[in-house]
């Protein structure tokens, strides 16, 4: 030991005179860090309620729970998270994985209560100091639990595509589809959107696991068409993907392909086995479109006979008669179909009711009726010179491209209408090289038509004039036609409601075209109702139809775009499977 | 050990010792569990003749949280915000292994400025277990006054934690995949502030500590470990490091940036208590040079995270993996297996306590005056947390 030693720990006591480290009293409490993960915040306006933060939360700190003054709607559960400060270890991997980035952590760390309940909150709803705090633990940007990207999906380009009907949407490889799958968060948020109610996450996670058969046994638990709904279905339920609040919607519909297209139609019936036993009840179907093919499928499970009857030579309605090919390739409508023929259902081709067999024989021979006629008879635009050769439908064009007839497209082509009806006919032109113009009431924003559909069409270099009016149409030199409009300017009409083109008067302006194209809706042809079944009508062409789609005789059932307001395919499938439960039902109960 | 002294010893009857306690000759003393420089708790059942400890049982039980059951329960993300819980005063060394296992075991590569970051945590983790041990080691040979200096020190560093990862004590910061953030602005500077505090701190604690002649005679042959206890026993870190050999996962097999930093493996020759805590002396200020060269070369731009498969149902290929780091405390390890699906089939904690604690104190404190015992468990930096996962 030296004497250094024993002299040396006294240089210490200098420390004496030093600030000393502990705080004085009164304690003054230190604001936690920027990034300190404190009490939660949630801005209840842009949470939309799927419930991921609960189903990450390794301390189960976080139900959802209902707030008053939110409603459920489209898109949003009207849940809220509600945290259990009991439970919570502060680690925020709600806050990491929240889709919409709505919950967040303040730096506030000092909450005193005697209640000890009052600890199990909901943030942004009962209101707490640290609500406007703008410190404390946000997800970084770059930071992404999960993928926000899609895996995009491989298309024709535009110049092949206006060569021929080739279907222009690749699919996905398995590869990619279950890379587009891992990015869900399963929060069904899109299962609510779905008109046919579809368990997507169930089915993505077929997708995931590769379980294929599973995935297709539970697309047809709600969707007897997948292959055909996985191409052009209008998905909205991808519009209120959790995920798209910051990032890219799931591709659902591109998963959904993606199950159909992997099983033949020859296995389906091992992968879904069924059984059924007739219960003898005959059921008849008008129309085999979508609704009245989902219809039969499902009281074709429950056991009844069903008849369809069918104006047309194949079956498929609008989704056939309409949609080009490029889009929806017959085979795979075909497949759809085929498997649906393939329980027992059986289907009259050729057969339109009314002319070839009449709705009183039918009416009588069977236990029910359901009519699912869709939308067949075009709008006119009502203006003069409508009836000039050169003036043909779009509904009349798509439907002829598909029964291998001839449409001359000369040179011009006008187009009218921004619907899907609209598009189609101005790709198919385009297909067959015409030069073509697209003539819309309102703006682009405003068209009715999928964005994706806009978007392809401008790729393929169709031009569009927006909140042009039709006028009339006047003969122009060498049979042509010149098509007179005028332009709208458009008027607010309050919140929620679409503004409203008015004509600008005055002004006129024309397009000289060798064939003008309308598209600018449809209604139905309800015709071969005999005159005593006028009492089914709420007004003119419309049928009055009560929650179980039933009309005022209470035999006769309607689905289909007769019988909703979103008039696409899967809204007929959805109705068709809801007719066909009440039908069920009411003849059970007889 | 005299052979005279053996009389004062039980007799031992089938390699158990009997302890009469009716004969008067022993007295049963309870150490604990609570241990004011030991983070957690463990008991001791002290047997003494007069004051001299003849035999020495550890209890365990006090804090068993069941961590390993219950990862076999949780998704892996989810795992990652419990694992820091294993150890109070450094927890980072858990969740670096818990993620790199992660990783390997997913075939996850992470960006380099995360390595940089895990690196720079970990040396900060160090040095701030370090600063509470040594606070301890004083405390149990009769100076309280260091704690307070390091322990408040610590404090700043915790001040540091709580700016890059948004808590104090678990940070939660090495997610898999990567880090959860970059440095915020201001933050080197910060550093290099602390820096200069416990470097200031550190050369009052050589004067008061290390140069202090009550401490050097306590401390002083105080549990000794000859080289053959290491590998007889497993002791790893700076217990093996003070019996003179050179063993350290950074230089041995070297993980994140290790290899690009400059600096020796520190051993001593004494391997007792003032010998260990010279070497854990200089290993902090090891950590400082260490954290000063992480801040200056690290890259100040780039990623600092890649994206993980969607965390609500990562399956992670069947397979297994034992990942280590050097803790404060030595090798500290992760047997991690994983089944092929979204829950980690088992993982098992290696920490260097559990020899440490148990078989290695239980050994050396045969022999120590009861007053030292303190001194001597915590000369071995225990840590009962990592004991009882
Ligand atoms: C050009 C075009 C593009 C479209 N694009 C899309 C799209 O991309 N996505 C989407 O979801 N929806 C789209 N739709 C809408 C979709 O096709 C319809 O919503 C859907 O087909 C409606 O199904 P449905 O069963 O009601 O009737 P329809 O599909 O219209 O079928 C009705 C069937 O009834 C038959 N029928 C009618 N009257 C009689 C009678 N008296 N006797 C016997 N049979 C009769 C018809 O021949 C027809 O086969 C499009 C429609 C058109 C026209
Ligand atoms: S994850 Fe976000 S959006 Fe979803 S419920 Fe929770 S707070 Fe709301
Ligand atoms: S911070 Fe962690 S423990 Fe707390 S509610 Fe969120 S996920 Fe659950």
């Amino acid at each position: 030991m030296k004497l250094k030693d024993w002299i040396a720990p006294f240089y210490v006591w200098k420390r004496a005179f030093e600030k000393p480290f502990t705080v004085p009293k009164p304690l003054k409490e230190r604001p936690g860090s920027p990034r300190y993960r404190g009490f939660h915040q949630n801005d209840l306006d842009t949470c939309i309620g799927c419930g991921t933060c609960s189903s990450i939360c390794q301390n189960h700190a976080i139900d959802m729970v209902p707030v008053d003054g939110i409603e459920t709607h489209k898109g949003d559960s009207g849940l809220r998270p509600r945290i259990d400060y009991g439970r919570c270890c502060w680690c925020a991997l709600c806050v990491d994985i929240c889709p919409t980035t709505s919950l967040s952590m303040s730096n506030e760390y000092v909450w005193i209560d005697t209640d000890a309940d009052v600890f199990r909150f909901i943030p942004g709803s009962e209101k707490k100091p640290w609500d406007s705090f703008k410190k404390g633990y946000k997800r970084e940007e770059e930071y992404q639990l999960v993928d926000p990207r899609r895996i995009e999906m491989e298309m024709l380009p535009p110049e092949e595509r206006v060569k021929s009907f080739l279907e222009m949407v690749k699919g996905y490889s398995r590869e990619q589809a279950q890379k587009e799958a891992d990015r869900c968060i399963q929060c069904g948020i899109c299962t609510a959107t779905c008109p046919a109610h579809m368990d997507i996450p169930g089915y993505i996670k077929a997708v995931r696991e590769n379980k294929i058969e599973d995935g297709l046994k539970l697309m047809y638990e709600t969707n007897p068409m997948p292959a055909m709904c996985g191409r052009v279905c209008t998905h909205q339920c991808e519009e209120d993907c959790a995920l798209a609040h910051t990032g890219d919607a799931i591709s659902i519909r591109w998963l959904k392909r993606y199950l159909a297209d992997q099983v033949e139609l020859d296995d389906y019936s091992k992968a879904m086995p069924v059984d059924i036993l007739s219960n003898g009840k005959q059921i008849a179907i008008i129309g085999a479109g979508p609704g009245g093919l989902s219809a039969a499928y499902y009281l074709r499970l429950l056991g009844y006979e069903i008849t369809i009857y069918e104006a047309n030579d194949k079956g498929g309605g609008m989704t056939r008669y309409g949609i080009p090919e490029y889009r929806l390739p017959y085979d795979q409508l075909d497949k759809d179909i085929e498997y649906i023929l393939s329980l027992g259902v059986e289907i009259k081709y050729n057969t339109r009711v009314g002319k070839d067999i009449s709705f009183q024989e039918i009416h009588k021979e069977s236990d029910a009726v359901l009519i699912s006629i869709g939308l067949m008879l075009p709008y006119k635009m009502e203006i003069p010179g409508e009836d000039l050769p050169g003036n043909i439908s779009g509904l009349e064009v798509l439907d002829k491209i598909t029964r291998g007839e001839k449409v001359h497209f000369e040179e011009k082509v006008a187009v009218i209408g921004g619907g899907n009806v609209a598009m189609d006919s101005a790709r198919t032109a385009r297909t067959f090289g015409a030069d073509v113009t697209v003539l819309y009431r309102r703006r682009i924003e405003d068209m009715p038509a999928d964005e994706e559909e806009i978007i392809d069409a401008q790729q393929e270099k169709v031009t569009f004039i927006t909140q042009a009016i039709p006028l009339r149409i006047e003969q122009a030199e060498d049979k042509r036609l010149s098509f007179i409009y005028g332009l709208a300017e458009m008027v607010d009409q309050g919140e929620g409601k679409r503004p409203k083109p008015v004509l600008i008067e005055g002004k006129e302006f024309s397009i000289v075209v060798d064939m003008v194209i309308s598209a600018i809706g449809q209604g139905a042809d309800f015709s071969f109702l005999p005159m005593e079944y006028e009492k089914l009508f709420s007004r003119k062409n419309q049928l009055k139809i009560d929650e179980f789609f039933r009309t005022r005789d209470s035999k006769i059932f309607a689905s289909g775009d007769i019988a909703n307001q979103t008039k696409d395919a899967i809204s007929a499938i959805a109705d068709g499977h809801r007719a066909a439960r009440s039908i069920d039902h009411f003849l059970k109960n007889l | 050990m005299k052979n005279r002294d053996r009389e004062k010893f039980p007799n031992v009857l089938n390699g158990i010792p009997v302890i009469d306690l009716e004969s008067q000759k022993f007295l049963k003393v309870w150490q604990g569990p609570q241990h004011p420089g030991v983070t957690g708790n463990i008991s001791l059942e002290v047997t003494l003749s007069g004051d001299e400890v003849v035999d020495l049982k550890t209890h365990v039980g006090y804090l068993h949280r069941g961590f390993e059951k219950l990862m076999e329960r949780r998704k892996y993300l989810q795992c990652f915000t419990i694992v820091c819980r294993i150890c109070v005063p450094e927890p980072d060394t858990n969740e670096y292994v818990f993620a790199a296992a992660t990783e390997e075991l997913a075939g996850i590569t992470i960006p380099e400025k995360a390595k940089w970051l895990r690196t720079l945590v970990l040396e900060m983790a160090r040095l701030a277990s370090f600063l509470m041990w040594i606070g301890g080691q004083a405390g149990a040979l009769g100076m309280g006054t260091i704690a307070q200096w390091t322990v408040a020190q610590r404090d700043y560093i915790l001040d540091l934690f709580e700016e890059l990862t948004g808590a104090r004590v678990y940070h939660m910061y090495m997610v898999p995949g990567g880090v959860r953030g970059d440095i915020p602005d201001g933050f080197i500077e910060h550093v290099e502030k602390v820096m200069k505090g416990v470097e200031k701190v550190l050369y009052d604690v050589e004067i008061a500590l290390l140069n202090n002649a009550i401490f050097k005679m306590r401390a002083k042959g105080l549990g000794y470990i000859s080289k053959a206890m290491v590998d007889e026993y497993g002791i790893v870190g700076p217990n093996a490091r003070a019996a003179g050999l050179a063993r350290d996962i950074r230089k041995d097999s070297p993980y994140l940036i290790y290899d690009q930093l400059d600096f020796n493996v520190i051993t001593g020759t004494h391997s007792d208590a003032l010998e260990r805590t010279f070497v854990r002396f200089r290993e902090m200020l090891q950590c400082v040079s260490l954290i000063r060269q992480v801040i200056n070369k690290m890259p100040r731009n780039g990623a600092y995270y890649t994206h993980i498969p969607n965390p609500l149902h990562w399956k992670i290929p069947a397979g297994e993996t034992y990942v280590r780091a050097e803790a404060s405390r030595g090798e500290y390890g992760y047997y991690m297996v994983s089944d092929g699906t979204e829950y980690p089939r088992r993982v098992q904690v290696r920490g260097p306590s559990y020899t440490h604690a148990i078989a290695v104190l239980e050994k050396l404190a045969i022999g120590t005056n009861l007053a030292d015992l303190a001194g001597l468990m915590v000369s071995l930096h225990t840590c009962p947390p990592e004991i009882e996962r």
